[in-house]
């Protein structure tokens, strides 16, 4: 504990898991408040402008907790991984500099019409200003995800003689492969979030028997959009996701699975606990060669374990790592069959009299936070013991002169902020939620 | 190149100061402006849909000395670690209350979010202004390129000095000193009614303690560092930046006298920009001057990247730039005209 670099991880790590429940909603609610818009501006009808006027409350308190919680990480480059931003400024600066240019600038002067201008803007304005976010807030997805795509799969780069990374291609940098197909997985996910915020919401009104109209409304588009999206966050992206772990971090993969031997025809592990002292996947159930068709995309594909490579070189948090590939791909499975099934019966015309689907529609919406959480744990679990995968450890990144009594004080200073602003948001959310839809009728 | 893309950091700099100067302001004046629900409402109306974006300066010019110069980014961020966090934890409570203050319509609530704004938008500058206080007093850098340092430590300068001595306060408190003259001009110019009375019987006040507090840290920064000065007569930027803030000086006395608000506040903003272009000017190429060793100083020409990564950088910029100046003409145009209260349970 006395080690800076423990308190730098955890204080990093706790601050963007954080962070990130926010963004996860805005960017997938933005999407569907251009699709409610479109259909406000298409259909003429009031019912969907009015359920784009009670998201974008919702995306608005969200969106406040966003910055605020976001402007700490960038800070983070510079206090706490001095060594880290030293040497790959110059690359990673460039994305992150694009973000506020291109992104946040976009965001931040659309944001108040989004808001408060839907009375003093035209209809067609107002359809503008929601399109100005969710381009925006998808743009700043993208520059971030290509941020730590550097981080996963370093391209478009030279190390200098004094061991700093220069850019050598632009283009490579900003297209690198990993990053089309994160950017994809990830982005997919946060509108299987927001699909599954509003099917929530749209089931508790159903269940409560209030505000008729627009309960189904909200279960209606958050069920479809729900179950195309949780399709789509698997196959193809997730899909596409695991095989550039495969080719680019096999190591990862081993870890991921909780794989100690090579072998062709390797099985997927649905349940067992990972014992690494001992080398062995413990109580396992594993479906045959699943695991090498996911990977290599044939059944006798050889996928290596872990034990062929050097252990200074194996993600450190293995069993963390392995747990959150587990949960992610779990309830991935799940979404998809309680959104099919949801979907199903609203074909059937049966989904509003179905209380026991309502009350699993309304409890659901943790589910995509947690996967995308664990997610996200997966990518960054498993690119250690590298900062940058394969040429700068993270062991090597910290501030030197930062010490550890600096960053606990910090991070526990966050867990206090984070505190207040939990009670804060939740408070306030829940009042939004209490008063409906009908009470911000234009 | 490196020349050119100090220029363009520091710049993007002023830009913030500038911009987020006068939310700054209006959040440093609220409680004595505004009194009422209703007034301290207009306060935040002006203020409300501009704040942001404006906070996107800082964001936009750090990635650009991030891209350009990390060894400064990164010396610079870590060896002020306890100060650089203050300022992120002012910024998101500042936010926070701004955001968050008109949901709930309820007294107690309405003050604790007043308070808050108030207080961080007093520390911020504060603690802004030191930061520049300490680029021109200099930092104990050593060849490792870098350095650590307390908050503060007898507050006297010397060779262990605090991120906060008596120099830096001073710089800090002529930083809250401007912007809170420089918010008076902008709360005069938008608003209307008591706001806009009290916001101009105060700024004729504020403006004199900025000329006086300007005397006072022009001649500290003298003599605690006295070669910065020496780089005026060969720096021809510095007298352009020099011209520009003594004009902007001049707009803002006479747009105080004439009741021309508009007018001041371009001065004020104009005055902000040049002295921060003139103190780049001076320090120039020094972005971080080691106290120890000159040798250990970092500048322009030995903490930047290589030049492709410059020149990459400033196709983006090129592009980005105008756009960003656009948004911020399109929302002024957007807002124009004095502001009001918004309806309850709608606006700031």
């Amino acid at each position: 504990m006395g080690d800076p670099l423990f308190w730098h991880r955890l204080q990093f790590g706790f601050t963007a898991t954080y962070h990130y429940l926010f963004p996860q909603l805005t960017m997938g609610l933005a999407f569907l408040i251009v699709v409610l818009k479109a259909l406000g501006l298409k259909t003429g009808e009031a019912r969907y402008n009015d359920a784009a006027r009670f998201w974008i409350r919702i995306f608005g308190i969200n969106f406040a907790v966003g910055v605020v919680t976001g402007i700490p990480l960038e800070f983070q480059f510079g206090t706490n991984w001095a060594k880290f931003s030293h040497i790959s400024g110059g690359i990673i600066g460039q994305t992150l500099g694009m973000e506020g240019m291109f992104a946040f600038f976009l965001e931040s002067s659309f944001l108040g019409m989004l808001i408060w201008g839907e009375k003093k803007l035209s209809p067609k304005g107002h359809f503008g200003a929601a399109l100005a976010l969710w381009l925006g807030s998808w743009l700043s997805g993208y520059f971030i995800i290509a941020t730590n795509a550097f981080m996963q799969h370093p391209v478009g780069y030279a190390m200098a003689p004094d061991g700093t990374l220069q850019l050598t291609s632009f283009w490579a940098f900003l297209l690198n492969p990993w990053a089309l197909g994160q950017y994809a997985h990830n982005m997919i996910a946060a509108v299987v979030t927001g699909s599954f915020v509003v099917a929530a919401i749209g089931a508790f009104w159903t269940l409560k028997g209030i505000h008729a109209e627009q309960a189904r409304l909200n279960l209606r588009v958050g069920t479809i959009a729900g179950l195309i999206f949780s399709v789509l966050v698997a196959f193809p992206t997730g899909d596409l996701q695991g095989k550039l772990v495969a080719k680019h971090q096999p190591i990862t993969l081993a870890a991921m699975e909780g794989r100690f031997e090579s072998g062709p025809r390797a099985g997927l592990t649905l349940i067992g606990q990972p014992n690494v002292a001992k080398r062995k996947i413990e109580n396992p159930i594993q479906v045959p060669a699943v695991l090498s068709f996911i990977a290599y995309g044939t059944f006798s594909s050889n996928v290596k374990g872990l034990l062929e490579f050097p252990e200074d070189q194996w993600p450190q948090n293995i069993e963390l790592l392995y747990y959150s590939f587990h949960i992610m791909a779990g309830l991935g499975t799940l979404m998809i069959a309680l959104m099919g099934l949801a979907v199903l019966l609203l074909w059937k015309g049966r989904l509003d009299g179905n209380r026991p689907v309502l009350w699993a529609l309304m409890l659901a919406f943790p589910f995509p936070y947690i996967a995308t959480t664990a997610g996200w744990a997966v990518a960054e679990f498993g690119r250690q013991p590298w900062l940058i995968y394969g040429v700068f450890r993270t062991a090597q990144g910290g501030s030197p002169t930062v010490h550890a009594g600096h960053t606990a004080f910090t991070t526990l200073g966050f867990a206090g902020i984070f505190v207040v602003l939990s009670i804060l948001f939740l408070y306030l959310i829940g009042r939004e939620i209490a008063h409906g839809p009908a009470s911000h009728k234009a | 190149m490196e020349m050119l893309w100090f220029w363009l950091v520091s710049v993007m700099v002023a830009i913030y100061v500038v911009m987020d100067g006068f939310d700054f302001g209006a959040g440093i004046l609220h409680l004595v402006v505004a009194k009422t629900n209703e007034e301290r409402r207009e306060v935040l109306g002006a203020i409300g849909p501009l704040w942001d974006g404006n906070e996107v300066w800082l964001l936009a010019g750090g990635g650009s000395l991030f891209l350009a110069f990390p060894k400064v980014l990164a010396a610079g961020f870590s060896g002020f670690y306890l100060a650089m966090w203050l300022v992120v934890w002012c910024l998101m409570l500042r936010g926070i209350s701004i955001e968050f203050r008109s949901h709930v319509e309820d007294g107690l609530w309405r003050h604790f979010w007043d308070g808050t704004f108030a207080v961080s938008s007093v520390l911020l500058p504060v603690l802004l202004g030191a930061a520049l206080g300490n680029v021109l007093r200099g930092v104990p850098l050593d060849g490792s390129g870098y350095f650590g340092m307390p908050l503060w430590t007898d507050f006297r300068l010397g060779a262990h000095p605090g991120i906060l001595d008596w120099y830096t306060v001073l710089i800090g408190l002529f930083a809250l000193a401007t912007v809170a003259a420089h918010g008076a001009l902008f709360l005069a110019w938008k608003t209307e009614g008591p706001v806009h009375d009290r916001a101009k019987g105060l700024a004729p006040v504020l403006w004199g303690l900025v000329a006086l507090l300007w005397m006072l840290a022009s001649y500290a920064t003298a003599m605690v560092n006295p070669g910065v000065f020496h780089n005026l007569p060969k720096a021809p930027l510095a007298w352009v930046a020099t011209l520009v803030f003594l004009v902007g000086l001049g707009l803002v006395f006479t747009g105080i006298r004439r009741e021309r608000f508009l007018m001041g506040f371009v001065g004020s903003g104009a005055f902000i920009l040049g002295l921060l272009a003139a103190s780049a000017a001076c320090v120039y190429p020094v972005m971080l001057k080691s106290t120890l060793d000159p040798a250990f100083d970092l500048t322009a020409l030995n903490a930047s990247v290589g030049v492709y990564g410059l020149r990459s950088g400033l196709v983006w910029w090129l592009i980005g730039f105008p756009i960003a100046v656009g948004y911020v003409v399109f929302l002024f145009r957007f807002h124009r005209g004095k502001v009001k209260a918004a309806a309850e349970g709608e606006g700031y």
